[in-house]
């Protein structure tokens, strides 16, 4: 990718997954070594952790998150990528993100491509915010 | 998290300043090292968990004819060191109590109702993608601590933790701060 493919206010929005199903989250769990059983275990989390059900990793979150950013300057080019979750992410739940370039600039003869972007679910609530840099070519 | 908890936000640079500057103040003990490989079909599993298809975490023939050159690793990859740590804590191990369910909703008894955590925040930097072949180890450090009252939550603990990931050359590749939280009881569902 080329910095010249990208200027400030470049929007896009992608779908990170519909109807988000619990054996995903048994899958995130497997893959990424996170096995607390709020995630996956219903009786614990209902029964003693004491929320309505399992709900996703926001690990999870933040890696559909990244598909958003990867899919537009490419996984090999990402520097930097910080998220706050900011609301829980639910079995059922439909998830799209948001990316706006918010700075194309230089730094010590690197181009650079930073964004921010927000995710949010089927109700309008968002989920997590972050910014991601990317490095581009000239 | 509720979105009025807003935590703390500083680059990764200055918390690892300052991180330092704790260390030296209170002379704390090395720190815990993990060294793991970075493997072509873990990274395939965990493409395939975030359910993103692009053939250039999955596909050697076909990431090779993409501008990565080969197959690299998502960028929050990172993360999964949790498979190769002897003690993380939210892995059951075998012959110790688990505090998830079995024949009782809970096999420990008077833990938190957030025993793992919450995740707050989590932000990476990276100077080069993680690729199959690398070898890394990783750095743990714990930064700050500190408490919140919060209205959906009640007391609530952040812990910040910063792992450093270097290759087998000792070049720092990738950086990770992390701010979890235990809280007091469980967040309000409104």
């Amino acid at each position: 990718m080329t910095a010249r493919e990208f200027k400030v206010g470049d929007l896009h929005e992608e779908v990170l997954v519909e109807d988000l199903t619990r054996t995903q989250l048994v899958m995130y769990s497997g893959a990424s070594g996170d096995y607390n059983p709020i995630h996956t275990d219903e009786l614990y989390t209902r029964e003693a952790a004491g929320y309505p059900g399992v709900f996703a990793h926001g690990m999870l979150t933040m890696g559909m998150t990244g598909r958003a950013i990867t899919n537009l300057v490419g996984a090999e080019n990402v520097r930097g990528f910080g998220v706050r979750f900011t609301s829980q992410v639910w079995p059922g739940d439909t998830l799209t993100a948001a990316t706006r370039v918010e700075a194309v600039r230089e730094e010590d003869g690197e181009h650079l491509v930073d964004f921010s972007v927000t995710t949010t679910n089927q109700k309008g609530e968002t989920v997590l915010t972050g910014t991601a840099t990317a490095v581009a070519a000239g | 998290m509720a979105a009025d908890e807003a935590a703390v936000h500083r680059p990764i640079r200055a918390a690892a300043a300052h991180d330092r500057s704790i260390a030296e103040s209170h002379r704390v003990s090395e720190p815990k090292k993990v060294t793991f490989p970075v493997e072509a079909s873990h990274i395939m599993m965990f493409a395939r968990a975030i359910g993103d298809t692009n053939p250039v975490f999955q596909d050697a023939e076909a990431a090779k004819k993409t501008a990565a050159g080969g197959i690299v690793a998502p960028p929050t990859f990172a993360q999964a060191v949790a498979q190769f740590d002897p003690d993380h804590p939210t892995r059951p191990k075998p012959g110790e109590k688990w505090f998830g369910s079995g024949a009782t909703p809970s096999g420990v008894e008077g833990e938190p109702p957030s025993s793992g955590g919450l995740h707050a925040e989590q932000h990476f930097e990276y100077r080069r993608p993680l690729r199959p072949g690398d070898v890394l180890t990783a750095t743990y450090r714990v930064g700050e601590s500190w408490e919140k009252e919060s209205r959906r939550a009640g007391k609530l603990w952040f812990t910040e933790r910063l792992i450093d990931y270097h290759d087998e050359d000792g070049e720092l590749v990738c950086r990770a701060r992390s701010i979890t939280v235990k809280t007091e009881r469980p967040v309000d569902q409104d």
